[in-house]
């Protein structure tokens, strides 16, 4: 490790220049970084639990080294690159659906509630 | 790799300078590449949809006509609840990216300060000066978000900015600049070949070379040419020249000098003067006196070229004017908005070519369509980002002769 600096510390240095505040209550710009960084690490677990797999699969042990040194083939790079764009699918659902929501939009549900409810 | 799928991280090419990645932090970086295309596709559309059906009709109502500047479509946008929610993401997504490259680079950052020094010691290509100074547009906010710009040191001559630039680049586009992110240097190389298959530049000159991956691929496509590639970023200069060597490319020389300032070169010096991505990270004090500059170094038949994203004209609708203007204000490039909005062809003609000489041309990027797949673009994408530029550029003529009476 790094002679003389806390790269921990320091990895997370913060670029100079004011950050925008995107929402009018400052908790909820931290808690978007704050989710948007764990539903990277997972992620990232969920990649190596992959890399895992495969490794005992075709090895049928494991050596730490080998996962840091793995990089898949163009098939295992397709299957992982599609896992992932589905995870994100998964995870951002809520935004897509708003997406959705505004080509396509509905009316509020009591307008049909009572359309319905009227003989 | 499949049209609609970015290359996992590890299709990069580890030259010998590139930090190595640990699993994971590939695995990071695979992600983000991923969400940010999810980001300019799938939610980015809803930008424009949040406009249209919403936006828009406030600001008629209110004002009682259509926005007139794409700065009055941004006001009504920063208050529009998804577009807030879509920049608040896309904003995380960047610093995201510059944490887990900083992570990479800080945990081995002396074995890569010791390779960059025995790299610069013996190869000759670095020339370091430290009496240019930073200027302004440098110094001001970090560029990119990047933490320490391109000029800042973690410890004296240290590789943090550059090693952490290059060791990222590949998630903020995507993946669509190639192994080496160096797509765009070889479509230049690629660009000039086809259409002056006999021109042999002899001297090329590369102003804001950042890590030189848009200047590495001249040198190696003009193996007879010597590249000087400048930035006043010595930092960056750094790496830019171990990665260089560790390429194995010995015509180009990194050199510590300021674009305002070219003195060290005599006029009708270099065959081609280039630019790539670079003017928007200037000013408006700095920009014309740079072109300046390279119009004086530049030999009568020479080639000037400036790559960027396109200008945004008359032609160009306020909504993608403002789109395009996101990395201005939320990713801290803040002449990006204005450099877009002139004409660049008459701050070109200011600094001595005139409108006849010049000429604009798309290029795209080279790349291994086999694993990186294309860019997005139209629709999906991601504004500023795409591999997919406009070159602005003037072959100079030699001046009238006076004819003898």
């Amino acid at each position: 490790m790094t002679e003389g600096i806390d790269w921990i510390a320091r990895s997370g240095a913060r670029a100079k220049g004011r950050r925008p505040a995107f929402f009018d209550e400052p908790a909820l710009d931290r808690l978007y970084s704050l989710t948007l960084a764990l539903a990277s690490e997972l992620s990232a677990t969920r990649e190596r639990l992959d890399t895992v797999e495969r490794l005992l699969e075709t090895g049928g042990t494991l050596r730490r080294e080998d996962i840091e040194a793995y990089a898949p083939d163009r098939a295992a790079g397709e299957e992982r690159g599609e896992s992932t764009r589905a995870y994100i699918a998964r995870i951002m659902r809520g935004f897509q659906q708003e997406v959705e929501a505004m080509e396509n939009p509905d009316p509020p549900i009591m307008d049909w509630v009572e359309k319905l409810s009227t003989p | 790799m499949k049209k609609d799928l970015p290359p996992p991280y590890t299709a990069l090419t580890r030259h010998p300078m590139m930090p190595r990645t640990k699993h994971d932090e590939s695995a990071r970086f695979n992600f983000l590449t991923h969400f940010n295309r999810y980001l300019s596709g799938t939610l980015g559309a809803g930008n424009k949809l949040a406009y249209e059906t919403r936006v828009l009709p406030a600001f008629r109502a209110e004002h009682g006509r259509d926005p007139e500047h794409r700065y009055e479509i941004r006001d009504a946008m920063n208050r529009d609840p998804f577009h807030r929610m879509w920049s608040a993401l896309k904003r995380n997504s960047m610093e995201m990216r510059q944490m887990n490259g900083r992570q990479a680079v800080l945990r081995q950052l002396d074995e890569l300060d010791a390779q960059a020094r025995q790299f610069n010691e013996h190869s000759g290509l670095l020339e370091l000066d430290a009496s240019i100074e930073q200027p302004l547009y440098q110094t001001c906010v970090d560029i990119h978000c990047q933490p320490g710009g391109y000029h800042s040191e973690e410890r004296p001559g240290d590789v943090t900015v550059g090693a952490n630039y290059d060791v990222g680049l590949f998630a903020t586009v995507g993946g669509a600049l190639g192994a080496l992110n160096d797509g765009g240097g070889q479509a230049l190389v690629a660009w000039a070949k086809a259409n002056k298959p006999d021109w042999k530049p002899k001297r090329i000159l590369d102003i804001g070379c950042t890590v030189g991956h848009n200047a590495v691929p001249l040198a190696q496509g003009f193996p007879d040419a010597e590249v000087i590639a400048i930035d006043t970023a010595g930092a960056t200069l750094r790496y830019a020249a171990a990665r260089a060597a560790g390429l194995g490319v010995k015509n180009i020389k990194f050199v510590q000098a300021n674009g305002e300032d070219l003195s060290r070169f005599p006029d009708n010096h270099f065959d081609w003067v280039q630019t790539t991505m670079f003017l928007h990270e200037l000013s408006a004090s700095s920009m014309p006196r740079i072109l300046r500059e390279a119009h004086r170094v530049l030999k009568p038949g020479g080639l000037i070229l400036h790559v960027e994203q396109p200008q945004y004209g008359p032609d160009m609708p306020l909504f993608e004017q403002f789109m395009r203007d996101w990395d201005a204000f939320n990713n801290n490039e803040p002449f990006w908005s204005a450099m877009h909005g002139v004409e660049l062809e008459d701050v070109m003609a200011d600094a001595g070519f005139t409108h006849a000489e010049q000429f604009v041309v798309g290029v795209r990027a080279v790349v291994d369509p086999t694993i990186f797949p294309p860019s997005p673009e139209g629709e999906a994408e991601d504004f500023g980002r795409a591999a997919v530029w406009n070159a602005y550029g003037a072959w100079k003529v030699a001046p009238a002769k006076e004819i003898a009476a």
